[in-house]
């Protein structure tokens, strides 16, 4: 069965939008993706008819909205092949979920001056900063990954930079700047065999590849629902159960405990001891539909659907004279997620000519300056494609490039 | 098309063909300014006495061509005459595309009113006046209030 993505169109209201009397074409969903009506119908409806608060009521509706979360968490757990959905941790988004590791992993690993954390030059500022912050804590060192002239991760010194004083190592899966897809199981296999953690940034990945965490072999992985057909709010960690089970909690408050004495707190089990207060409840639900509705399509087909799209734009992209693109350009390991550069045009300037003409793309540093760095460019252009683009779309968006140099040429 | 109202002929003519552009000696102030949604980048040199206002920076059409009207409106002004095109420069882009600017007093940098109705570029626009007010302040010369950036 051929991918019918005049079907999946139909099922995102937005999609049909004017923008500056233009079609919308939408090419911003690294973003932030749009959403399918079956999502914002879940969502009403949980809220229409089952609201309640979760994990604390006796009553019909706390048991409605309970099982409801609970089921969500069941579908997120399937979806990534988790051991069991008390792997399952929600958290408000991926930038919350790499804040968690750092913090109660950080702390069980009793990080000391001498220590090393590697992450890499390709990262989104969310699996930057939390590392930098549990240096400066623990005076434990920040080490660095490369990116090859061709925008892969250069692998070349991972036997020095992964060493027996590395603790843990904290990678993105899918860059939300170059695109490329990391082949991770040399670095985890790696990781293992010097005895430290490996987390995963799957903020990119998990929402357009098949992703499977028993055969991916990390420890830990991070991702966020409003890249993924959710709705924003909603985030998730995958850890190893026997992990999660030493960890000390990251946030207090409800939910999270055993019990609690003026004398002291002893804590639940995963998940819910990384579950503080109420939690995003219609946005679980809302992230549980969205998860249907990739598994009814398929990932290997979405994923197939996006590879297409991609080899097209970059053939297209090429061919615009005065692109150039920062990148894998070919579609082998990559996603659909393309970063370029238009020969003296400023990418602030290509992105308002660009959305005058109903195109939205995003421009800027995309949370990655030191990618950026890396390049030598301050900001960079992104085009990003999902399930419901289509190659008419990629046409517009030369077109627009091309309105870009007329203004500017 | 509303992008006309933006790119005015005569801010693409100062992004292609800049007033001033580049940092030199002496000064007496100098400041770098930063937008951090973006990674805009600008420098500004000033002499206490404003016969010179250098600069460098990366960035947009719209931030450039900025610097570069500022730099052809305000070098060998009084800090007072600075002080007012300063005022008036800030207070066009911040008013929603609604003020009817006085060419009198802002010269080229009228051509910025369009810009005041796009949000996202206002700060674009403010980023080299900024970064000269903070480098006059550093020079010793006070050219009137902060004004709360809202963008
Ligand atoms: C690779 C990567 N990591 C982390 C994030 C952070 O996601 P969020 O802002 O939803 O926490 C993003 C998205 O912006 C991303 O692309």
């Amino acid at each position: 069965m051929t991918f019918d993505v005049a079907r999946v169109r139909a099922d995102f209201p937005i999609l049909s939008r004017e923008i500056n009397g233009h079609p919308l074409v939408y090419l911003d969903s690294a973003n932030t993706s749009q959403k399918p009506r079956q999502v914002l119908d879940a969502m009403r409806v949980h809220n229409e008819r089952h609201n309640g608060n979760v994990s604390r009521s006796v009553h019909t509706l706390g048991t409605e909205a309970t099982s409801a979360y609970e089921e969500a968490r069941a579908k997120i757990a399937a979806f990534i092949n988790a051991g069991t959905p008390d792997e399952i941790v929600f958290t408000k988004n991926s930038t919350e979920a790499l804040n968690l590791i750092a913090h109660s992993a950080g702390q069980m690993l009793a990080l000391k001056p001498g220590d090393e954390i590697v992450i890499s030059e390709m990262e989104h500022h969310s699996n930057i900063v939390p590392w930098q912050l549990l240096c400066e804590r623990t005076g434990a060192t920040l080490r660095w990954f490369g990116i090859t002239d061709d925008g892969r991760l250069d692998e070349s010194g991972i036997a020095d930079l992964i060493n027996e004083r590395t603790r843990l190592v904290s990678v993105v899966h899918m860059s939300n700047t170059l695109g490329t897809i990391n082949d991770v199981s040399g670095i985890i296999a790696r990781a293992h065999d010097v005895g430290a953690l490996v987390a995963l940034d799957c903020s990119q990945s998990v929402p357009h590849l098949p992703v499977d965490v028993r055969g991916l072999g990390a420890d830990f992985i991070a991702f966020t629902g409003h890249k993924m057909l959710g709705p924003t709010g909603i985030g998730v960690l995958w850890g190893r159960f026997d992990l999660l089970a030493k960890m000390p909690p990251f946030l207090g408050g409800g939910s999270m405990i055993e019990t609690v004495t003026m004398g002291g707190t002893t804590y639940a089990a995963p998940p819910a001891r990384f579950e503080a207060g109420t939690p995003p409840i219609a946005e679980a639900i809302g992230l549980g539909a969205a998860v249907d509705y990739l598994t009814g399509l398929g990932m290997a087909e979405i994923h197939q659907h996006e590879q297409d799209i991609t080899a097209y734009a970059l053939k297209t992209l090429i061919d615009v004279p005065g692109v150039r693109i920062f990148g894998p350009t070919t579609p082998e390991g990559r996603g659909g997620t393309v970063s370029f550069a238009v020969d003296g045009v400023h990418p602030h300037d290509v992105g308002q000519i660009l959305d005058a003409l109903g195109v939205e793309v995003r421009v800027g540093h995309h949370c990655a300056k030191p990618t950026c760095a890396r390049f030598g460019v301050p900001a960079m252009t992104r085009a990003s494609f999902y399930l419901y683009t289509t190659t008419d779309e990629i046409d517009a968006l030369a077109q627009g490039l091309d309105q870009v140099k007329k203004v500017f040429g | 098309m509303m992008l006309d109202s933006l790119y005015q002929e005569i801010i693409l003519d100062h992004y292609k063909h800049p007033h001033g552009r580049g940092l030199r000696d002496p000064y007496d102030g100098e400041a770098h300014h930063v937008n951090p949604t973006c990674g805009d980048e600008i420098t500004v040199r000033v002499a206490a006495d404003f016969s010179d206002i250098s600069y460098d920076g990366l960035g947009c059409s719209i931030s450039q061509a900025s610097a570069s009207v500022l730099h052809e409106l305000l070098v060998g002004r009084t800090s007072a005459e600075i002080a007012g095109i300063h005022e008036a420069f800030v207070e066009l882009m911040q008013g929603r595309g609604q003020g009817e600017p006085d060419e009198d007093v802002l010269g080229d940098a009228v051509a910025f009113a369009g810009v005041a109705r796009f949000p996202a570029r206002v700060k674009c626009a403010l980023l080299p006046w900024m970064a000269f007010k903070d480098a006059a302040a550093r020079a010793g010369v006070d050219v009137g209030a902060s004004p709360e950036v809202k963008a």
